[in-house]
Protein backbone atom coordinates (compact mmCIF):
# COMPACT_ATOMS: atom_id res chain seq x y z
CA UNK A 1 0.00 0.00 0.00
CA UNK A 2 0.98 3.12 -1.12
CA UNK A 3 1.12 6.41 1.17
CA UNK A 4 1.31 10.27 0.13
CA UNK A 5 3.10 12.65 2.07
CA UNK A 6 3.92 16.49 1.75
CA UNK A 7 6.80 18.18 2.28
CA UNK A 8 8.71 21.48 1.18
CA UNK A 9 10.67 21.81 -2.37
CA UNK A 10 13.72 23.10 -2.12
CA UNK A 11 14.93 21.66 -5.24
CA UNK A 12 12.47 21.27 -6.71
CA UNK A 13 12.02 18.28 -9.42
CA UNK A 14 10.36 14.97 -10.70
CA UNK A 15 11.97 11.68 -9.86
CA UNK A 16 11.63 7.67 -9.12
CA UNK A 17 12.91 5.56 -8.04
CA UNK A 18 14.43 3.17 -5.03
CA UNK A 19 15.70 4.83 -1.40
CA UNK A 20 17.53 3.72 1.53
CA UNK A 21 16.80 4.77 4.72
CA UNK A 22 18.55 6.58 7.69
CA UNK A 23 16.89 6.18 10.83
CA UNK A 24 19.81 8.69 12.44
CA UNK A 25 21.50 11.69 10.71
CA UNK A 26 23.28 10.85 7.82
CA UNK A 27 26.84 11.92 8.45
CA UNK A 28 27.91 13.16 4.66
CA UNK A 29 31.51 13.76 4.97
CA UNK A 30 32.10 9.99 6.70
CA UNK A 31 29.13 8.28 4.08
CA UNK A 32 30.34 9.58 0.80
CA UNK A 33 34.07 10.25 1.92
CA UNK A 34 35.78 6.71 0.96
CA UNK A 35 34.11 6.13 -2.48
CA UNK A 36 34.74 9.41 -3.37
CA UNK A 37 38.20 9.69 -2.97
CA UNK A 38 38.60 6.38 -4.72
CA UNK A 39 36.90 7.78 -7.26
CA UNK A 40 33.90 5.55 -7.53
CA UNK A 41 31.30 5.33 -10.45
CA UNK A 42 29.25 3.66 -7.58
CA UNK A 43 29.40 5.03 -3.86
CA UNK A 44 28.19 3.01 -0.96
CA UNK A 45 28.14 4.53 2.37
CA UNK A 46 31.31 4.43 4.26
CA UNK A 47 29.70 5.66 7.66
CA UNK A 48 31.05 2.96 10.33
CA UNK A 49 28.82 4.73 12.52
CA UNK A 50 25.24 4.33 10.64
CA UNK A 51 24.42 0.80 10.57
CA UNK A 52 21.37 1.79 8.52
CA UNK A 53 23.39 3.14 5.73
CA UNK A 54 26.80 1.31 6.14
CA UNK A 55 27.50 -0.81 2.83
CA UNK A 56 24.73 0.51 0.74
CA UNK A 57 24.81 2.26 -2.60
CA UNK A 58 23.87 5.65 -2.17
CA UNK A 59 24.34 6.85 -6.03
CA UNK A 60 21.61 7.02 -7.88
CA UNK A 61 18.90 6.54 -4.75
CA UNK A 62 16.87 8.79 -2.65
CA UNK A 63 18.26 8.96 0.35
CA UNK A 64 15.74 9.21 3.34
CA UNK A 65 16.48 10.55 6.63
CA UNK A 66 15.79 13.24 9.62
CA UNK A 67 18.56 15.27 8.48
CA UNK A 68 22.54 15.55 7.49
CA UNK A 69 25.17 15.58 10.48
CA UNK A 70 28.97 16.07 10.98
CA UNK A 71 31.53 17.77 9.52
CA UNK A 72 30.77 21.19 7.52
CA UNK A 73 32.46 19.57 4.77
CA UNK A 74 28.80 18.10 4.15
CA UNK A 75 27.60 20.32 1.83
CA UNK A 76 31.11 20.52 -0.36
CA UNK A 77 31.32 16.89 -0.24
CA UNK A 78 27.49 16.54 -1.45
CA UNK A 79 27.96 19.43 -4.49
CA UNK A 80 30.96 17.24 -5.74
CA UNK A 81 29.25 13.98 -5.79
CA UNK A 82 26.23 16.03 -7.29
CA UNK A 83 28.21 17.82 -9.95
CA UNK A 84 30.26 14.28 -10.96
CA UNK A 85 27.18 12.42 -10.82
CA UNK A 86 27.77 10.40 -8.51
CA UNK A 87 25.89 11.09 -5.89
CA UNK A 88 22.14 10.80 -4.29
CA UNK A 89 19.47 11.75 -6.84
CA UNK A 90 17.09 12.71 -4.30
CA UNK A 91 17.63 13.50 -0.30
CA UNK A 92 14.10 13.54 1.24
CA UNK A 93 14.09 14.90 4.74
CA UNK A 94 11.63 14.11 7.53
CA UNK A 95 12.73 17.27 10.10
CA UNK A 96 14.10 20.91 8.19
CA UNK A 97 16.31 20.27 6.14
CA UNK A 98 20.07 21.08 7.83
CA UNK A 99 22.64 24.11 6.69
CA UNK A 100 25.35 21.83 5.81
CA UNK A 101 23.05 19.72 3.28
CA UNK A 102 21.26 22.90 1.85
CA UNK A 103 24.42 24.50 0.97
CA UNK A 104 25.58 21.53 -0.58
CA UNK A 105 22.59 21.26 -3.15
CA UNK A 106 21.84 25.26 -3.45
CA UNK A 107 25.74 24.90 -4.50
CA UNK A 108 25.36 21.99 -6.99
CA UNK A 109 22.45 23.60 -8.20
CA UNK A 110 24.06 27.48 -8.81
CA UNK A 111 27.45 26.71 -9.59
CA UNK A 112 26.95 22.98 -11.46
CA UNK A 113 23.19 22.98 -12.93
CA UNK A 114 23.21 19.38 -11.09
CA UNK A 115 20.06 19.20 -9.36
CA UNK A 116 19.79 16.65 -6.25
CA UNK A 117 15.98 16.80 -6.13
CA UNK A 118 15.23 17.37 -2.18
CA UNK A 119 12.12 18.05 -0.23
CA UNK A 120 12.48 18.88 3.51
CA UNK A 121 9.94 18.58 6.46
CA UNK A 122 7.84 15.48 5.30
CA UNK A 123 7.16 14.45 9.10
CA UNK A 124 8.03 11.16 11.48
CA UNK A 125 5.49 9.69 9.75
CA UNK A 126 7.12 9.41 6.68
CA UNK A 127 10.53 8.23 8.25
CA UNK A 128 8.50 5.56 10.15
CA UNK A 129 6.98 4.32 6.53
CA UNK A 130 9.82 4.19 3.91
CA UNK A 131 11.98 1.17 4.14
CA UNK A 132 15.34 0.42 2.03
CA UNK A 133 14.48 -0.38 -1.56
CA UNK A 134 11.02 1.05 -1.38
CA UNK A 135 9.90 2.94 -4.77
CA UNK A 136 9.29 6.83 -4.30
CA UNK A 137 7.81 9.38 -6.67
CA UNK A 138 8.39 13.02 -6.13
CA UNK A 139 6.67 15.92 -7.66
CA UNK A 140 8.13 19.11 -7.99
CA UNK A 141 5.27 20.59 -5.24
CA UNK A 142 7.19 18.31 -2.92
CA UNK A 143 4.39 15.37 -2.90
CA UNK A 144 6.40 12.35 -2.01
CA UNK A 145 4.48 9.04 -2.89
CA UNK A 146 5.62 6.02 -1.17
CA UNK A 147 5.22 2.40 -1.22
CA UNK B 1 15.76 34.25 -9.61
CA UNK B 2 12.43 34.51 -6.99
CA UNK B 3 13.30 35.78 -3.80
CA UNK B 4 11.48 36.76 -0.46
CA UNK B 5 14.22 38.48 1.38
CA UNK B 6 14.78 42.75 1.26
CA UNK B 7 17.77 43.66 -0.30
CA UNK B 8 19.84 46.64 -0.37
CA UNK B 9 20.59 48.67 -3.78
CA UNK B 10 24.23 46.96 -4.03
CA UNK B 11 22.88 43.68 -2.95
CA UNK B 12 20.03 43.81 -5.89
CA UNK B 13 23.11 44.84 -8.10
CA UNK B 14 25.04 41.68 -7.35
CA UNK B 15 22.12 39.39 -7.90
CA UNK B 16 21.21 40.91 -11.45
CA UNK B 17 24.30 40.61 -12.76
CA UNK B 18 25.24 44.39 -12.93
CA UNK B 19 28.96 43.39 -11.40
CA UNK B 20 29.24 40.45 -13.30
CA UNK B 21 28.63 36.64 -13.70
CA UNK B 22 31.00 35.15 -10.74
CA UNK B 23 29.06 37.24 -8.05
CA UNK B 24 25.78 36.86 -9.37
CA UNK B 25 25.87 33.20 -8.61
CA UNK B 26 27.51 33.76 -5.33
CA UNK B 27 24.68 36.26 -4.22
CA UNK B 28 22.39 33.95 -5.72
CA UNK B 29 23.68 31.07 -3.58
CA UNK B 30 23.82 33.17 -0.51
CA UNK B 31 20.41 34.26 -1.04
CA UNK B 32 19.04 30.72 -2.02
CA UNK B 33 20.73 29.50 1.27
CA UNK B 34 19.11 32.48 3.15
CA UNK B 35 15.88 31.83 2.24
CA UNK B 36 16.18 28.03 2.62
CA UNK B 37 15.69 29.35 6.49
CA UNK B 38 13.37 31.80 6.38
CA UNK B 39 15.99 34.76 6.42
CA UNK B 40 14.60 37.77 5.93
CA UNK B 41 17.50 40.20 5.18
CA UNK B 42 21.44 39.72 4.78
CA UNK B 43 24.17 41.18 7.74
CA UNK B 44 27.44 42.37 6.77
CA UNK B 45 30.55 39.96 8.00
CA UNK B 46 32.34 41.58 11.16
CA UNK B 47 35.26 39.38 11.34
CA UNK B 48 38.09 37.61 9.43
CA UNK B 49 36.32 33.89 7.87
CA UNK B 50 37.53 30.86 8.67
CA UNK B 51 37.35 28.06 5.81
CA UNK B 52 37.39 24.58 6.08
CA UNK B 53 38.61 23.62 2.49
CA UNK B 54 42.56 23.26 2.80
CA UNK B 55 42.94 20.39 0.88
CA UNK B 56 44.25 20.17 -2.91
CA UNK B 57 41.87 16.74 -3.61
CA UNK B 58 42.10 16.91 -7.09
CA UNK B 59 37.88 15.15 -6.99
CA UNK B 60 37.19 18.89 -5.72
CA UNK B 61 37.39 20.09 -9.25
CA UNK B 62 34.41 22.12 -7.93
CA UNK B 63 35.77 24.16 -6.16
CA UNK B 64 39.33 24.81 -7.59
CA UNK B 65 36.94 25.82 -10.81
CA UNK B 66 34.99 28.45 -8.75
CA UNK B 67 38.28 29.56 -6.91
CA UNK B 68 39.37 30.10 -10.66
CA UNK B 69 36.48 31.82 -11.59
CA UNK B 70 36.70 34.29 -8.58
CA UNK B 71 40.52 34.83 -9.26
CA UNK B 72 39.63 35.33 -13.04
CA UNK B 73 37.35 38.02 -11.96
CA UNK B 74 39.71 39.96 -9.79
CA UNK B 75 37.35 39.08 -6.77
CA UNK B 76 39.61 38.48 -3.13
CA UNK B 77 38.36 38.49 0.42
CA UNK B 78 38.13 42.35 2.01
CA UNK B 79 39.57 40.59 5.04
CA UNK B 80 42.73 37.89 5.09
CA UNK B 81 41.28 34.48 6.59
CA UNK B 82 42.40 31.32 8.06
CA UNK B 83 41.60 27.81 6.61
CA UNK B 84 42.08 24.27 8.15
CA UNK B 85 45.10 22.28 8.37
CA UNK B 86 47.25 20.92 5.57
CA UNK B 87 46.82 17.30 5.16
CA UNK B 88 50.36 16.53 5.33
CA UNK B 89 53.94 17.77 5.87
CA UNK B 90 56.54 15.06 5.54
CA UNK B 91 58.87 17.45 7.48
CA UNK B 92 57.04 16.74 10.88
CA UNK B 93 55.47 13.41 10.03
CA UNK B 94 57.67 11.46 7.10
CA UNK B 95 55.82 8.50 5.51
CA UNK B 96 56.93 5.77 3.26
CA UNK B 97 57.48 5.44 -0.78
CA UNK B 98 53.75 4.06 -1.23
CA UNK B 99 51.94 6.54 1.66
CA UNK B 100 53.88 9.41 -0.03
CA UNK B 101 52.28 7.99 -3.77
CA UNK B 102 49.03 7.79 -2.61
CA UNK B 103 49.23 11.27 -1.14
CA UNK B 104 50.45 12.83 -4.18
CA UNK B 105 47.34 11.39 -6.33
CA UNK B 106 45.34 12.15 -3.07
CA UNK B 107 46.16 15.44 -2.67
CA UNK B 108 47.50 16.04 -6.17
CA UNK B 109 46.79 19.98 -5.77
CA UNK B 110 47.47 21.16 -3.16
CA UNK B 111 50.26 23.70 -3.97
CA UNK B 112 47.73 24.90 -6.99
CA UNK B 113 44.93 24.93 -4.25
CA UNK B 114 47.37 26.91 -1.50
CA UNK B 115 48.60 29.40 -4.54
CA UNK B 116 44.53 30.05 -5.03
CA UNK B 117 44.47 30.52 -1.32
CA UNK B 118 46.56 33.05 -1.34
CA UNK B 119 45.21 34.75 -4.02
CA UNK B 120 42.10 35.21 -2.96
CA UNK B 121 43.42 36.53 0.74
CA UNK B 122 44.64 34.01 3.09
CA UNK B 123 46.21 35.16 6.08
CA UNK B 124 50.22 33.78 5.52
CA UNK B 125 51.67 30.64 5.62
CA UNK B 126 50.96 29.80 9.13
CA UNK B 127 47.08 30.45 8.32
CA UNK B 128 46.68 26.24 8.31
CA UNK B 129 44.81 25.30 11.28
CA UNK B 130 41.35 24.35 12.76
CA UNK B 131 41.84 26.17 15.68
CA UNK B 132 42.14 29.78 14.37
CA UNK B 133 40.97 30.95 17.56
CA UNK B 134 44.30 30.36 19.57
CA UNK B 135 45.70 33.36 20.93
CA UNK B 136 49.14 32.61 18.89
CA UNK B 137 46.99 32.33 15.74
CA UNK B 138 45.09 35.73 16.17
CA UNK B 139 41.62 35.20 14.26
CA UNK B 140 39.24 35.46 17.22
CA UNK B 141 35.82 37.52 17.15
CA UNK B 142 34.37 39.16 19.12
CA UNK B 143 31.27 38.51 21.73
CA UNK B 144 28.40 39.06 18.82
CA UNK B 145 30.37 39.84 15.83
CA UNK B 146 28.27 37.96 12.64
CA UNK B 147 30.77 35.60 11.08
CA UNK B 148 30.22 33.27 7.92
CA UNK B 149 32.59 30.64 9.23
CA UNK B 150 33.15 26.70 8.69
CA UNK B 151 34.96 23.53 10.17
CA UNK B 152 32.51 22.23 12.81
CA UNK B 153 34.82 22.61 16.17
CA UNK B 154 35.67 26.32 15.14
CA UNK B 155 31.88 26.93 14.90
CA UNK B 156 31.16 25.76 17.79
CA UNK B 157 33.64 27.44 19.72
CA UNK B 158 33.19 30.80 18.04
CA UNK B 159 29.55 30.63 19.14
CA UNK B 160 29.85 28.68 22.26
CA UNK B 161 33.29 29.57 24.16
CA UNK B 162 33.81 33.60 22.19
CA UNK B 163 29.96 34.24 21.77
CA UNK B 164 30.30 35.39 18.45
CA UNK B 165 27.38 34.56 16.04
CA UNK B 166 28.36 31.81 13.11
CA UNK B 167 25.53 28.84 11.54
CA UNK B 168 27.44 25.87 10.69
CA UNK B 169 28.19 26.90 6.46
CA UNK B 170 29.36 24.48 4.50
CA UNK B 171 32.67 24.67 2.45
CA UNK B 172 32.40 27.05 -0.15
CA UNK B 173 29.02 28.95 1.26
CA UNK B 174 31.35 30.89 3.63
CA UNK B 175 33.69 31.47 1.19
CA UNK B 176 31.03 32.67 -0.95
CA UNK B 177 29.50 35.05 1.90
CA UNK B 178 33.24 36.17 2.57
CA UNK B 179 32.88 37.21 -1.47
CA UNK B 180 29.61 39.35 -1.08
CA UNK B 181 30.68 40.98 2.24
CA UNK B 182 27.10 39.56 3.61
CA UNK B 183 25.91 36.58 5.78
CA UNK B 184 21.97 35.87 5.86
CA UNK B 185 20.45 36.47 9.16
CA UNK B 186 19.14 33.62 10.78
CA UNK B 187 19.90 30.83 12.86
CA UNK B 188 22.60 31.05 15.48
CA UNK B 189 22.50 35.04 14.19
CA UNK B 190 19.50 35.80 15.80
CA UNK B 191 18.35 36.00 19.91
CA UNK B 192 15.87 33.56 19.51
CA UNK B 193 18.12 30.98 17.43
CA UNK B 194 20.74 30.55 20.82
CA UNK B 195 17.97 29.28 22.79
CA UNK B 196 18.60 25.91 24.60
CA UNK B 197 16.37 22.93 23.40
CA UNK B 198 17.88 20.57 26.27
CA UNK B 199 18.88 21.13 29.57
CA UNK B 200 22.10 18.55 30.56
CA UNK B 201 22.96 17.81 33.84
CA UNK B 202 26.19 16.56 34.20
CA UNK B 203 26.21 14.60 37.58
CA UNK B 204 29.69 12.35 37.33
CA UNK B 205 31.58 11.38 40.27
CA UNK B 206 34.63 13.36 38.70
CA UNK B 207 35.75 15.69 35.76
CA UNK B 208 34.25 14.07 32.57
CA UNK B 209 36.87 12.82 29.64
CA UNK B 210 35.93 16.03 27.23
CA UNK B 211 35.81 13.91 24.30
CA UNK B 212 33.37 11.36 25.35
CA UNK B 213 30.90 13.98 27.19
CA UNK B 214 30.65 15.63 24.10
CA UNK B 215 30.37 12.72 22.14
CA UNK B 216 27.66 11.82 24.39
CA UNK B 217 25.84 15.16 24.49
CA UNK B 218 26.20 15.21 20.36
CA UNK B 219 24.88 11.96 19.33
CA UNK B 220 21.52 12.74 21.82
CA UNK B 221 20.50 15.89 20.88
CA UNK B 222 22.05 16.48 17.63
CA UNK B 223 21.69 19.32 16.08
CA UNK B 224 19.92 20.82 19.23
CA UNK B 225 21.32 23.54 21.95
CA UNK B 226 21.82 21.98 25.06
CA UNK B 227 22.58 24.22 28.08
CA UNK B 228 24.97 22.54 30.18
CA UNK B 229 24.69 22.20 34.32
CA UNK B 230 27.21 21.13 36.78
CA UNK B 231 30.76 20.91 34.57
CA UNK B 232 31.49 24.40 36.37
CA UNK B 233 31.50 22.18 39.41
CA UNK B 234 34.95 20.84 37.37
CA UNK B 235 35.89 23.40 35.39
CA UNK B 236 34.86 26.33 37.81
CA UNK B 237 33.24 29.51 37.21
CA UNK B 238 35.86 31.50 35.08
CA UNK B 239 36.94 30.31 31.52
CA UNK B 240 40.57 30.12 32.04
CA UNK B 241 42.70 28.95 29.46
CA UNK B 242 41.94 25.02 31.16
CA UNK B 243 38.74 25.62 30.88
CA UNK B 244 38.58 27.00 27.07
CA UNK B 245 40.66 24.06 26.06
CA UNK B 246 38.02 21.41 27.81
CA UNK B 247 35.58 22.99 25.86
CA UNK B 248 37.55 23.45 22.52
CA UNK B 249 37.67 19.09 22.62
CA UNK B 250 34.59 18.88 24.49
CA UNK B 251 32.87 21.40 21.17
CA UNK B 252 34.94 19.24 18.27
CA UNK B 253 33.32 15.81 19.93
CA UNK B 254 29.92 17.71 20.32
CA UNK B 255 29.89 19.01 16.21
CA UNK B 256 31.37 15.91 15.05
CA UNK B 257 29.51 13.20 16.69
CA UNK B 258 26.06 15.23 16.46
CA UNK B 259 26.02 18.42 14.78
CA UNK B 260 25.85 20.72 17.42
CA UNK B 261 26.89 24.75 16.37
CA UNK B 262 26.09 26.22 20.14
CA UNK B 263 25.83 25.06 23.25
CA UNK B 264 25.76 26.78 27.11
CA UNK B 265 27.43 25.70 29.90
CA UNK B 266 25.93 27.15 33.01
CA UNK B 267 27.80 29.76 34.98
CA UNK B 268 30.74 29.59 32.27
CA UNK B 269 30.28 30.53 28.74
CA UNK B 270 29.40 34.31 27.70
CA UNK B 271 25.58 33.74 27.20
CA UNK B 272 25.12 31.53 30.39
CA UNK B 273 26.65 33.99 32.44
CA UNK B 274 24.33 36.96 31.35
CA UNK B 275 21.20 34.82 31.14
CA UNK B 276 21.50 31.68 32.96
CA UNK B 277 18.86 28.95 32.38
CA UNK B 278 16.46 32.23 30.83
CA UNK B 279 17.79 30.22 27.61
CA UNK B 280 16.21 27.31 28.20
CA UNK B 281 13.19 27.67 25.32
CA UNK B 282 9.80 26.46 27.25
CA UNK B 283 9.71 22.95 26.37
CA UNK B 284 13.17 21.99 26.74
CA UNK B 285 13.60 17.83 27.26
CA UNK B 286 16.40 16.79 29.90
CA UNK B 287 19.56 14.18 29.35
CA UNK B 288 21.54 13.39 32.76
CA UNK B 289 25.10 11.82 32.47
CA UNK B 290 26.40 9.94 34.67
CA UNK B 291 28.85 7.83 34.80
CA UNK B 292 27.06 4.96 33.92
CA UNK B 293 25.82 7.12 30.63
CA UNK B 294 29.78 8.11 30.28
CA UNK B 295 30.89 4.23 30.02
CA UNK B 296 28.04 3.36 28.22
CA UNK B 297 28.93 5.36 25.45
CA UNK B 298 32.49 5.24 25.75
CA UNK B 299 32.13 1.14 24.95
CA UNK B 300 29.73 1.58 22.31
CA UNK B 301 32.59 3.17 20.02
CA UNK B 302 33.17 0.40 17.03
CA UNK B 303 36.78 -1.00 16.60
CA UNK B 304 38.06 -0.43 12.98
CA UNK B 305 40.95 -1.84 13.31
CA UNK B 306 41.52 -5.38 11.43
CA UNK B 307 43.36 -7.22 15.19
CA UNK B 308 41.49 -5.69 18.32
CA UNK B 309 44.73 -6.63 20.35
CA UNK B 310 46.86 -4.91 17.55
CA UNK B 311 50.23 -3.03 18.91
CA UNK B 312 49.47 0.59 17.57
CA UNK B 313 51.49 1.99 15.28
CA UNK B 314 50.97 5.92 15.96
CA UNK B 315 49.20 8.03 18.41
CA UNK B 316 47.27 11.37 17.12
CA UNK B 317 46.95 13.57 19.74
CA UNK B 318 45.24 17.45 18.74
CA UNK B 319 42.23 16.90 16.80
CA UNK B 320 41.46 19.80 17.48
CA UNK B 321 44.68 21.51 17.15
CA UNK B 322 46.06 21.91 20.76
CA UNK B 323 46.73 24.91 22.34
CA UNK B 324 50.21 26.01 23.68
CA UNK B 325 48.65 25.23 26.88
CA UNK B 326 48.23 21.61 25.82
CA UNK B 327 51.17 21.30 23.90
CA UNK B 328 53.24 21.54 27.39
CA UNK B 329 51.21 19.75 29.44
CA UNK B 330 51.02 16.81 27.01
CA UNK B 331 54.80 16.37 26.43
CA UNK B 332 55.36 16.95 30.13
CA UNK B 333 52.47 13.92 30.87
CA UNK B 334 54.51 11.79 28.25
CA UNK B 335 57.51 12.62 29.89
CA UNK B 336 56.35 11.82 33.18
CA UNK B 337 55.02 8.67 31.90
CA UNK B 338 58.26 7.31 30.19
CA UNK B 339 60.10 8.34 33.83
CA UNK B 340 57.55 6.20 35.44
CA UNK B 341 58.29 2.83 33.41
CA UNK B 342 61.64 3.37 33.31
CA UNK B 343 62.00 4.41 29.24
CA UNK B 344 63.44 7.20 28.11
CA UNK B 345 61.73 7.94 24.42
CA UNK B 346 58.28 6.68 23.53
CA UNK B 347 57.28 3.20 22.62
CA UNK B 348 54.66 4.37 19.95
CA UNK B 349 55.57 7.44 17.20
CA UNK B 350 53.53 9.73 18.96
CA UNK B 351 52.51 13.03 17.07
CA UNK B 352 51.42 16.06 19.17
CA UNK B 353 49.05 18.24 16.51
CA UNK B 354 49.21 21.95 16.63
CA UNK B 355 48.72 24.88 14.68
CA UNK B 356 52.08 26.21 13.34
CA UNK B 357 52.05 29.44 14.81
CA UNK B 358 51.67 27.70 18.16
CA UNK B 359 54.36 25.04 17.33
CA UNK B 360 56.23 27.81 16.53
CA UNK B 361 56.18 29.35 20.17
CA UNK B 362 56.68 26.04 21.36
CA UNK B 363 59.55 25.47 19.94
CA UNK B 364 61.25 28.94 20.87
CA UNK B 365 60.82 28.24 24.44
CA UNK B 366 63.69 26.57 25.99
CA UNK B 367 64.78 22.63 25.71
CA UNK B 368 62.00 22.00 23.92
CA UNK B 369 63.46 20.87 20.50
CA UNK B 370 65.86 18.74 22.69
CA UNK B 371 62.88 17.37 24.92
CA UNK B 372 60.93 16.43 22.04
CA UNK B 373 63.80 14.68 20.49
CA UNK B 374 64.51 13.20 23.62
CA UNK B 375 60.59 11.59 24.17
CA UNK B 376 60.49 10.70 20.32
CA UNK B 377 57.36 13.07 19.83
CA UNK B 378 56.95 15.03 16.94
CA UNK B 379 55.38 18.13 16.98
CA UNK B 380 53.31 18.52 13.54
CA UNK B 381 50.29 20.58 12.22
CA UNK B 382 48.83 18.79 9.50
CA UNK B 383 45.29 17.52 9.92
CA UNK B 384 45.35 13.97 11.33
CA UNK B 385 42.05 13.31 9.68
CA UNK B 386 43.00 13.63 6.15
CA UNK B 387 46.39 11.92 7.01
CA UNK B 388 44.11 8.94 7.76
CA UNK B 389 42.61 9.71 4.80
CA UNK B 390 45.39 7.89 3.00
CA UNK B 391 44.47 4.18 2.49
CA UNK B 392 48.02 3.31 3.43
CA UNK B 393 47.64 5.17 6.75
CA UNK B 394 44.20 3.78 7.26
CA UNK B 395 45.31 -0.10 7.56
CA UNK B 396 47.38 1.05 10.19
CA UNK B 397 46.53 0.58 13.63
CA UNK B 398 46.31 4.37 14.94
CA UNK B 399 45.27 5.42 18.25
CA UNK B 400 44.08 8.90 19.34
CA UNK B 401 42.39 10.81 22.52
CA UNK B 402 40.10 12.74 19.81
CA UNK B 403 36.43 11.55 19.20
CA UNK B 404 36.50 13.29 16.23
CA UNK B 405 39.11 11.34 14.36
CA UNK B 406 37.53 8.03 15.74
CA UNK B 407 34.53 9.25 14.02
CA UNK B 408 35.74 9.70 10.50
CA UNK B 409 38.65 7.67 10.59
CA UNK B 410 39.65 3.94 11.23
CA UNK B 411 41.69 5.43 14.41
CA UNK B 412 40.84 3.85 17.32
CA UNK B 413 40.02 6.32 20.46
CA UNK B 414 41.45 6.11 24.05
CA UNK B 415 40.94 7.86 27.13
CA UNK B 416 43.59 10.24 28.18
CA UNK B 417 45.05 8.34 30.45
CA UNK B 418 45.14 5.19 27.92
CA UNK B 419 47.12 7.03 25.63
CA UNK B 420 49.23 7.85 28.22
CA UNK B 421 50.26 4.47 28.91
CA UNK B 422 50.30 3.63 25.16
CA UNK B 423 52.80 5.54 24.33
CA UNK B 424 54.81 4.10 27.03
CA UNK B 425 54.15 0.60 26.83
CA UNK B 426 53.19 0.14 22.77
CA UNK B 427 50.52 -1.78 23.48
CA UNK B 428 46.71 -1.16 24.05
CA UNK B 429 45.55 -1.96 27.56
Amino acid sequence: MSKIFKGRPIIPGEWTGPCVVSRQGMNTLASFQKGALAGKKSIVCSDQNNPDLYDKVLTGMAVCLPKTIGSTTGGMVLQTVAARGVGPAALLFSERIDSLAAGGVILAKVWNNADVVTVDGLGEEFLRFVEDGMLVTIKPDGTVTAG
Amino acid sequence: MKYMMKLKAEEKEMLDGSKGDTLRKAMETVVRFGETFGAKRLVPIDHNLHMVTSMGIPLLGTVFGLMDELIAGGISLARPFTVDPRPFDYSTVNVGPLKKIAFRIMYGRQAAYEKQLDKIGLKDKNAFTCACYLDEVGNIPKKGDALAWSESSAVVYANSVLGARSNRNSGVIELLCGVVGRVPEFGFLTDAGRGADWLVEVKTTKKPEAQVLGSAIGMKVIEDVPYITGLDKHLGARLTQDAKDYLKDMGAALASNGAVGLYHVDRLTPEARERKKALLKKKFRTYVVDDAEMERVYRSYPVMWKRPDARPKLCFIGCPHLSLAQVRAWLAAIEDTLAKHGRRSAAVRTVLTTAPDVADAFRRESGVPQRLASAGVTLSSICPLMYMNNPFCAKEPVATNSNKLRTYTTARYFKDDDILEIIAKGRTI
